[in-house]
């Protein structure tokens, strides 16, 4: 049909790493002599790495690190393809190599094509300029000319809703008025390729929607895109085929739907890794504060089974309860926590938010857990996966976010035998009420009057 | 399809200085952002660029005049004789400071998105060449008052001030590039500038140099630039010694085509080392 846009070829990326292998380092109660004889032999390390002009690693321990290893696939031109994995499976790094910012190891890559990335919204925003004046800036950083900017500059203006505030200096921009004039400037550049990676996740709900239908519209308008996101169902909208990246190693490429439950059933591994290590490194991460008054440590189902590799199962229509570990450093006045639910084909289904709340959630500082309490889950038989937001205030800016996260499988082992069970509620269920009544004339007959 | 761009380890694209011509936009940009930044929030705003040399001219005039009793070149007054200096030494110790933290201070950039990485520390050369021109009005009124009048010198004064900006941006440019890697050039660079001006003649004449020294002193080349910045716009009592000149503009160009060859072949690696 077309000719490829990108083509890549065995592509590899290699990072050196530095270990500090004496355990004194860490304690910090080295004494001085052995830092001197150890500062001396790095010292020894360190000259003969520049005299040789190879790179210079703090540590006395280097490891090889492949980000990238004989990485391989093809963009046609005019193809949406989303890119999805893990937090550290090489995602990012094979953008910033498709983007030119840094160089592989091995292979090559064949662009044929003008070429925009996008890996972060508000790149070389300068705090101290107007919104008027970054709005040049941001462009100009994105490839765009002054006469293009001026061309469509009511355009973003427009879209970024923040016309009252063009002469502010950006430092006194909320955060969500940030984002929003980021997001308005990117979203107009017009490349022949467009790289995306995670801009979709900035502001609050309505406005990400508006994200949503632009990027679809770019993706209409026949160029070649690709799309990183952690949202599976924009993945899933947005494109037609998708890439699994998996340390490195492009474990499945085909038809979005299928790379994605493939993804999707592969989080249960990095579940009982974050269950076991009481951490939630391995996965994806949403924050917005630059140091946030709270982060997520741990989220589970109340008294789920012990073994962290199983997923715990709970009764179709049965209570469970979302129990959320938080870390608080600072106290959070008037936050606000919700869990998003998504199939294993990437859909989200359902939110739970508690909406009986006047006040949002009040924490004093320390390690909390919050219990989010379900009633009455009908939601099809099957795997569900979770995605936390935590907000500090209820303005739509999350401080900490995991998503991905598998939270519960729904199973229906016979207590339910009625239609609940049956196949077509493919999603979600309900129970409803049967009654029968004779069918009654709608206009009441007259009725003769015997004479 | 228009441009094919290839993608491999050690490959030098073949349009390298094209591509410098389609980003100048953003070169523009930085530099009016640079620009439009630095005095944001100060009392006396672009003043600054007028105080600093003036100061450092009255401070080395006393120094270097009354007290050290040092002669001035014929019957050129010694304030006129040290402003001359300053003006070239304040650009290249600015320009040189700027420019070694600017890929560093556009981290977020570098690590984000594409561009010929020569624009940044160009672009910080040229906000400091914005204050040299601000500082050059203060000169225009000082040889007005001292009712001094250019000769002919003066139409060879382009050739110099060229000469200064070369001489700015190639140390900056090599020192850039080592600085994203060790760096310790961000503790040598205010150590560079700190003596380079008693090492430059800024607050002296050169004529006080011995003969026999004159031509190893040219091997600083900031030397000929503030010489020649002299015999321009001072007239004919400042003697060229033109083997110092030639000198110093060899080592100008030694050194700018050392900085373009260092910036060039860590240029790649910005983004990782950052």
């Amino acid at each position: 049909m077309s000719a490829s846009a990108i083509t890549v070829d065995n592509l590899s990326k290699r990072y050196l790493l530095g270990h500090h292998t004496d355990p004194n380092i860490r304690n910090k109660d080295v004494n001085l002599r052995d830092a001197i004889v150890r500062a001396a032999k790095n010292l020894g390390r360190k000259t003969s790495d520049v005299m040789s002009g190879r790179e210079m690693i703090q540590g006395d321990q280097i490891e090889e690190f492949w980000a990238l290893k004989d990485v391989n696939f093809e963009v046609k031109e005019g193809e949406v393809l989303g890119i999805i994995g893990r937090n550290g499976a090489g995602k990012s790094t094979l953008l910033k190599i498709l983007s030119r910012i840094t160089e592989p190891t091995n292979g090559r890559v064949t662009i044929r094509g003008r070429v925009a990335s996008l890996l972060e919204v508000g790149t070389g925003f300068h705090a101290e300029l107007s919104g008027r004046e970054n709005i040049f800036l941001n462009g100009a950083i994105l490839g765009m000319t002054r006469a293009d900017i001026r061309k469509k500059f009511d355009e973003i203006v427009a879209f970024s809703e923040v016309e009252r505030f063009l002469d502010t200096p950006v430092k006194r921009y909320s955060s969500g008025m940030y984002v929003r004039l980021a997001f308005a400037v990117a979203a107009h550049l017009e490349p022949e390729i467009l790289i995306v990676d995670e801009v979709l996740a900035v502001g609050d709900a309505a406005f990400q929607a508006k994200c949503m239908g632009k990027m679809s519209s770019v993706a209409q308008e026949n160029r070649t895109v690709l799309f990183v996101s952690h949202n599976m169902g924009a993945v899933k909208t947005l494109t037609t085929r998708s890439i699994l990246l998996e340390s490195g190693v492009i474990t499945a490429n085909g038809p979005s739907d299928t790379v994605v439950e493939n993804y999707l059933i592969r989080t249960l591994d990095a579940r009982a890794k974050a269950l076991k290590a009481k951490n939630l490194e391995g996965f994806r991460r949403g924050r917005h504060y630059d140091n946030p008054p709270a982060k997520i440590l741990e989220v589970n189902i109340s008294k789920a089974d012990e073994d962290p590799d199983s997923l715990p199962e709970i009764e179709l229509g049965s209570n469970f309860t979302i129990e959320v570990t938080l870390d608080v450093e600072r106290p959070i006045v008037n936050g606000d926590l919700c869990v998003t639910l998504m199939n294993s084909q990437g859909e989200r289904v359902t939110s739970l938010v508690a909406s009986d709340r006047v006040l949002g959630l009040s924490i004093q500082p320390g390690e909390k857990v919050i219990k989010l309490s379900v009633p009455d889950l009908y939601l099809a038989p099957g795997r569900y996966f979770a995605e936390v937001w935590l907000d500090p205030m209820i303005d739509g800016i999350s401080c900490d976010a995991i998503f991905d996260y598998p939270l519960l499988s729904v199973v229906n082992t016979g207590q339910v035998t009625h239609g609940l069970t049956r196949p077509w509620g493919t999603v979600y269920s309900k129970d409803a009420k049967w009654s029968v009544t004779e069918k009654k004339d709608p206009v009441a007959p007259v009725e003769a009057k015997a004479s | 399809m228009s441009n094919v761009v290839i993608i491999e380890n050690g490959r030098h694209e073949r349009n390298y200085w094209g591509d410098i011509w389609r980003y100048r936009e953003l070169f523009y940009v930085l530099a009016w952002r640079d620009v439009a930044v630095r005095y944001k929030q100060t009392i006396i705003g672009a003043a600054w660029a007028l105080i600093r040399p003036f100061l450092t001219m009255v401070v080395f005039t006393v120094v270097f005049s009354r007290i050290a009793k040092l002669p001035s070149d014929g019957v050129t007054p010694y304030p006129l004789l040290v402003f001359v200096g300053t003006l070239p030494w304040t650009f290249f110790s600015t320009g040189l400071t700027d420019a070694s933290n600017s890929l560093i201070g556009n981290a977020n950039l570098i690590s984000k998105v594409y561009f010929p990485r020569l624009i940044v520390p160009i672009a910080s050369v040229v906000v400091a060449f914005a204050d040299f021109l601000i500082a050059f009005a203060i000169l225009i009124g000082m040889m007005f008052w001292y009712r001094f009048m250019p000769t002919w010198h003066v139409l060879l004064f382009p050739v110099f001030v060229v000469a200064a900006i070369a001489a700015t941006i190639g140390p900056s440019l090599w020192i850039t590039a080592l600085n994203v890697k060790y760096r310790d050039f961000r503790i040598i660079v205010p150590f560079i500038v700190q003596l380079g001006v008693y090492i430059s003649p800024v607050g002296f004449s050169s004529s006080i140099v011995p003969p026999q020294w004159r031509l190893l002193y040219s091997l600083n080349p900031i030397v000929g630039v503030i010489d020649g910045f002299r015999w321009c716009l001072l007239g004919s009592d400042s003697q060229l010694y033109l083997p110092g000149i030639a000198l110093s503009f060899a080592v100008i160009v030694l050194f700018l085509w050392l900085g373009v060859r260092q910036f060039r072949a860590t240029e790649k690696s910005f983004a990782d080392l950052i």
